[in-house]
């Protein structure tokens, strides 16, 4: 399973990579992996607030329907057009070309209750 | 081979039924009249038939086949129930005749309440909700009404993990919040999960028992005591009824709202045959908010509906409930009587042992303990051949059994539900079915992924079907 040493998790399975201000959210291998084949995302539109711990956007695979979780507080500044085209990059380069959202942070120490990938690798028992 | 779609038959003047030729004024404004003709398939009547008779005998039906699928109930309907709502009485009353003129509707459906109402151990019953789901949201808009008349409305309900999808909808579409419950390995709920959760703030507790695992849940009394000290209602699924006829009664276990699946438990057609039923049923304290009409006896014996209900939430459909549902439930109830009933929850439950038994060291049971109505197995060892339990289920429609429930409750299960109305030779022609796919699994695992081979349609691809809709031409 793959879990990048860059990026930051929450429990509920999505990640954080951060640049200045901005944080770029995704699912994680492990994931998209249990959801299987995902066939319908549902993104957050720029300028929504979101709020950390709280559903914001829908990920559908043909095994289950799943919320995801804002991991960070703040204003919705992007949503990846391209993965709603075409929602299998979440399955083929989940930490890439199938990032979710991205957000302006609110409050940056959020990031600090995020996991580490040694601590997320532990909580799904790699 | 495909038959060819009506829209691929269609051929310009053919028709079905020749309408006559009218030049009368139309009552509609210009605005809404149609310029052009639907473009609907034009085809005669014998090829509508033919098409459709010979899609149908691509179906699988508890008419055609064993159809083992947990938690639906998919017993035999037996065919006295279609004559009984057939009879003219029933079948060509209008819904708007007045009730002195349907004494004999309305005999039944008042009969059913109380049929209901005893075989549940609630005090009164209303036949308005269309289905299961329905009948969840009837019997939380009664909550939200029941707290609201107390003067403290409540925001939170609680639901266990392993609860039917519907639960925590209905509740939602009723404006509560969604409390889960977690699940413990025995497949129990406990009362020490549910304490730290229910507070005063709790409208109600929504639980199926037996639990979707198919195991009873022996702590409900306590978890029944603990609601009630709170204020909050107790809320009894009965997607799984058919383990308790006659043999315990959610009234009796504390339960304040139930709601009944007639097409399940009652056998009433359902999955495609159907509309179905979910008459709810509660606690006197609760009667009050029942939709309303409600139908009532008069003194002189004659039925009628009450319409003052000032409490109550309200009409949930149009006229009441699908009637002729209520007929064929009502046909089913009186044919068995409080010992057939008791009878066919008791073989339902054996059926579901005796298969969960003789599967055991293949696919041994999620839990040691007996079950009820339904067995949930494990399919282990199945990633090691690079399987999932979506193979094990299109592999036995090859074995002409329609697939159990899979992959829910939990991963990788199969929720076999057999029903009371199987013989002996078919639940052992099915277990047999079983092993041989379980040795297919250690050897054959080809066959396990490309089935199903002996379908008229192959292996669908669900994904591609998925992110490429395509609801028309």
């Amino acid at each position: 399973m793959s879990i990048p040493n860059d990026l930051k998790f929450a429990a509920s399975h999505e990640w954080v990579r951060m640049e200045g201000d901005i944080a770029t959210v995704g699912i994680s291998d492990h994931a998209q992996k249990e959801l299987t084949d995902i066939v319908f995302v549902e993104l957050p539109s720029a300028g929504r607030q979101v709020e950390a711990g709280k559903e914001c956007a829908v990920v559908e695979s043909v095994k289950a329907a799943s919320d995801i979780y804002a991991p960070v507080s703040g204003e919705i500044t992007a949503s990846n057009d391209e993965l709603t085209a075409n929602p299998a990059l979440a399955n083929t380069d989940p930490y890439g070309k199938g990032w979710f959202f991205k957000v302006k942070l609110a409050n940056k120490a959020e990031l600090d209750k995020l996991l580490d990938p040694a601590a997320y690798g532990k909580s799904i028992g790699e | 081979m495909r038959p060819p779609l009506l829209n691929e038959q269609s051929k310009p003047g053919l028709q079905a039924v020749a309408f006559p030729v009218t030049n009368d004024p139309v009552d509609l404004p210009a605005e809404h009249r149609r310029q052009t003709p639907a473009p609907l398939p034009e085809v005669a009547e014998v090829d509508v038939v033919r098409h459709f008779t010979i899609l149908s005998k691509d179906n699988f039906s508890v008419d055609t086949h064993f159809y083992p699928l947990g938690s639906c109930t998919m017993k035999y309907n037996p065919k006295v129930n279609e004559y009984v709502s057939a009879l003219p009485g029933f079948a060509q009353l209008h819904p708007l005749q007045p009730a002195s003129h349907a004494q004999g509707a309305m005999r039944l459906i008042f009969e059913l309440e109380q049929m209901l109402g005893e075989i549940c151990g609630m005090d009164a019953f209303t036949l308005q909700p269309a289905a299961g789901a329905h009948g969840e949201l009837t019997g939380m808009l009664i909550a939200r009404a029941a707290h609201l008349a107390r003067g403290k409305p409540r925001r939170k309900v609680l639901v266990p993990s392993s609860a039917h999808g519907t639960n925590p909808a209905s509740a939602r579409l009723a404006g509560f919040q969604i409390v889960t419950v977690p699940g413990a390995p025995d497949g129990l709920l406990h009362p020490d999960q549910v304490a730290p959760l229910i507070d005063e703030d709790t409208a109600a507790i929504m639980l199926t028992n037996p639990n979707t695992l198919g195991v009873f849940e022996e702590h409900i009394l306590e978890i029944a005591r603990m609601a009630h000290e709170k204020g909050a209602l107790l809320y009894y699924d009965g997607a799984n009824l058919n383990a308790l006829l006659g043999l315990c009664r959610p009234g009796d276990m504390g339960f304040d709202i139930v709601h009944v699946n007639l097409h399940k438990t009652f056998s009433t057609p359902h999955g495609g045959g159907g509309p179905g039923a979910g008459p709810v049923g509660v606690k006197k304290h609760l009667a009050p908010f029942l939709p309303s009409p409600r139908a009532q006896q008069n003194p002189d014996g004659s039925f009628s509906w009450q319409h003052n209900l000032p409490q109550s939430i309200g009409k949930m459909r149009a006229f009441h409930g699908n009637f002729s549902v209520l007929a064929r439930a009502y046909a089913y109830i009186r044919a068995l009587g409080w010992e057939g009933l008791r009878a066919a929850s008791r073989a339902a439950i054996i059926h579901a042992n005796y298969i969960k038994k003789q599967l055991e060291d293949k696919f041994p049971a999620y839990t040691n303990r007996p079950c009820m109505h339904e067995c949930v197995l494990m399919a282990n060892h199945l990633k090691e051949a690079g399987l999932t339990v979506r193979d094990i289920a299109k592999r036995i429609l090859d074995y002409g059994y329609h697939a159990p429930t899979i992959a829910w409750p939990i991963h990788d299960c199969l929720m076999i539900e057999p029903t009371e109305t199987e013989s002996k030779e078919t639940l052992d022609a099915f277990i047999s079915a079983m092993r041989k796919v379980a040795r297919e699994i250690e050897t054959e695992s080809y066959t396990l992924q490309h089935a199903p081979h002996h379908m008229p349609i192959q292996r669908v691809d669900e994904v591609k079907a998925a992110r490429e809709l395509r609801l028309r031409d």
